[in-house]
């Protein structure tokens, strides 16, 4: 057993058929994980005794019932935003060091019933603020393709575990990219659904309107699994859809003959720091796209320029918000914990909400998120728009540790192509699209509210074609 | 623009020291600078987007009394607590 070839698909195979036991599989996993997880900095929290708990708990289960579940027995890691009943749960943040949540989150809760087995949790951002993991008051997680490199945030211990081979799949959360972007600078798939497909509840609030909560996985297959298990309404999540879930696998298989895919000519411009290698990437990715058959059309997002500007007035205002209930009476720490960045947020939404601002700012930038969904719209018009988009996630390669943490703005900037999802709320899909300078690209496909099942149907057919989820880093 | 930090500060319930005051007053000028890049874009009778797809009225059809944590998990993570409730300090000054 090569753990570094597996997939969900393969581990339940393998218990299916008595390669390997659940108690083994675990085990295998937090060996690889005590080995190399000090370089890369991934874990805040390991459950190794529960786990392995678990496992002998399912062994006996396996046993007598055989795989029974769709996760049975496999091993998952949560960014440390998802609450776990009696797990301490930080949001890498020092105010909330020693809290321990007395309940699970919607989704922890549905994994754990789907028969997932929660091997810890993992760095982040604190707050899921960042684009880089180094925000994290537990110390910057290391991109394991080279340890030198960021592995992209804020969900940054989520992309390097799986990209690590630490755990089969690991949850996130998107808000402004946090999902999409460190999954294509580890060469792994990451969703951000549609805003309201995943229940919020008890996943720690960063903005409310934007957060997404999403996974990555190895491939485009075991990611449609898991959204199988999390997707759906939820009581305590308002904002949940009551739409029906569909099987995310099954049209998986379908092909991308005679679909229509839209190139924004906004995110191709060799301007605004756009890296060379990336295009040429993207480029690629169009060429591998257009021979499986798609029909490549140029399109236009013309609001795309104003999407940062837009999201840093609303993004940050519903932070200060949020952020305004860790006073360290009911749990964790006072408010001087708080670190550098969820400062400068707390203080930029606290001003652009202050008396006689509002109008300028918050309801101007939700305005202007109006024209920014308009945009989407109108070239997802069902009967002359295009079927989906692709895009380039960053317009970089993964960054040097250090290199941006002394200018904000600069850092707030690598999101340019992705936290115009959030604001339209549709949903995103990152796959692997390659390697430059031997550090992975990957391009975000884009769709209409609810169409996961769409985008998980081209990733899949690109990563057939692809194959890219087969490269591992060196530990 | 220029921020004043210290009334913005005093409103989030943030206590910083001068070093921190001079810093963040720079880089939360140069990001609203930054923004103030939105006022290129006509929004003239274009309502605002709060909740993106869509929905309204959302209310619970089942309001029912559920079990809840009891009072001893809802403690668990105070550190000032007395006799079962939370402790905090006085907000009211006397007179």
């Amino acid at each position: 057993m090569n753990i570094e070839e597996l997939t969900i698909e393969k581990v339940l195979d393998g218990y299916r058929n008595k390669k390997f036991s659940i108690t083994e599989i675990i085990q295998v996993y937090f060996e690889r994980i005590k080995k190399y997880n000090p370089q890369i900095n991934s874990f805040i929290t390991l459950c190794e005794e529960e786990a392995l708990q678990e496992a002998k708990r399912k062994d006996e289960l396996l046993k007598n019932e055989g795989v029974s579940l769709p996760l049975f027995g496999i091993p998952m890691g949560l960014k440390d935003l998802f609450s776990t009943k009696d797990i301490k749960t930080t949001a890498s943040s020092e105010v909330l060091e020693d809290y321990t949540p007395p309940y699970d989150s919607t989704v922890v809760q549905r994994l754990k019933d789907a028969g997932a087995i929660i091997l810890g949790k993992l760095n982040c951002d604190a707050w899921a603020h960042g684009s880089s993991g180094e925000n994290s008051d537990f110390g910057p997680t290391k991109n394991p393709w080279n340890k030198e490199y960021v592995p992209g945030g804020s969900s940054s211990g989520s992309a390097a575990s799986v990209a690590a081979s630490f755990v089969l799949a690991a949850t996130g959360t998107d808000t402004g990219g946090s999902i999409r972007l460190p999954a294509s600078f580890t060469n792994t798939v990451g969703l951000k659904p549609t805003y309201g497909r995943v229940s919020r509840y008890g996943v720690i609030a960063m903005a409310s309107s934007l957060d997404s909560i999403g996974h990555f996985t190895k491939t485009v297959r075991d990611n449609a699994l898991i959204l199988n298990i999390t997707a759906g309404n939820d009581m305590f999540d308002a904002t949940t859809s009551q739409n029906p879930v569909p099987n995310y696998l099954e049209n998986l298989n379908k092909g991308i003959k005679g679909l229509k895919i839209g190139i924004p000519k906004e995110y191709t411009t060799k301007e605004k720091g756009m890296e060379l290698d990336v295009l040429l990437t993207f480029e690629n990715a169009i060429k591998k796209l257009n021979k499986l058959g798609a029909e490549i059309i140029e399109i236009s997002l013309p609001h795309t320029e104003y999407s940062i500007a837009c999201y840093y007035i609303i993004q940050p205002s519903e932070v200060s918000s949020n952020l305004a209930r860790y006073d360290g009476i009911r749990f964790g720490n006072d408010r001087s914990y708080f670190g550098d960045e969820a400062k400068r947020r707390i203080m930029l939404g606290t001003y652009t909400l202050s008396a006689g601002y509002y109008d300028a700012y918050y309801k101007k930038a939700m305005q202007a998120r109006t024209l920014i969904k308009q945009n989407f719209d109108k070239v997802f018009d069902a009967s002359n728009g295009v079927d989906a988009i692709i895009a380039p996630v960053s317009p970089t390669l993964p960054w040097k540790l250090g290199e941006k943490v002394n200018d904000p703005l600069k850092m707030y900037l690598s999101d340019v192509f992705t936290v115009t999802a959030n604001l339209a709320g549709i949903p995103g899909l990152s796959v692997p699209a390659g390697f430059a300078k031997e550090l992975p690209v990957g391009i975000q496909i884009l769709g209409p509210h609810f169409s996961e099942e769409l985008l998980f149907r081209i990733g899949f057919a690109f990563e057939q074609e692809t194959e890219f989820y087969k490269s591992n880093p060196k530990l | 623009m220029k921020i004043d930090i210290k009334h913005v500060a005093k409103l989030a319930n943030l206590k910083l020291n001068p070093d921190e005051e001079k810093k963040f007053e720079k880089q939360l000028s140069d990001i609203l600078n930054y923004i103030d890049k939105l006022n290129e874009v006509d929004t003239k009778n274009v309502e605002p987007t709060a909740q993106v797809t869509g929905l309204v009225n959302v209310g619970r059809t089942d309001d029912q009394t559920q079990p809840c944590l009891n009072a001893q998990e809802a403690l668990k993570n105070a550190k000032s607590q007395h006799n079962g409730l939370f402790k905090v300090k006085a907000i009211l000054e006397k007179e």
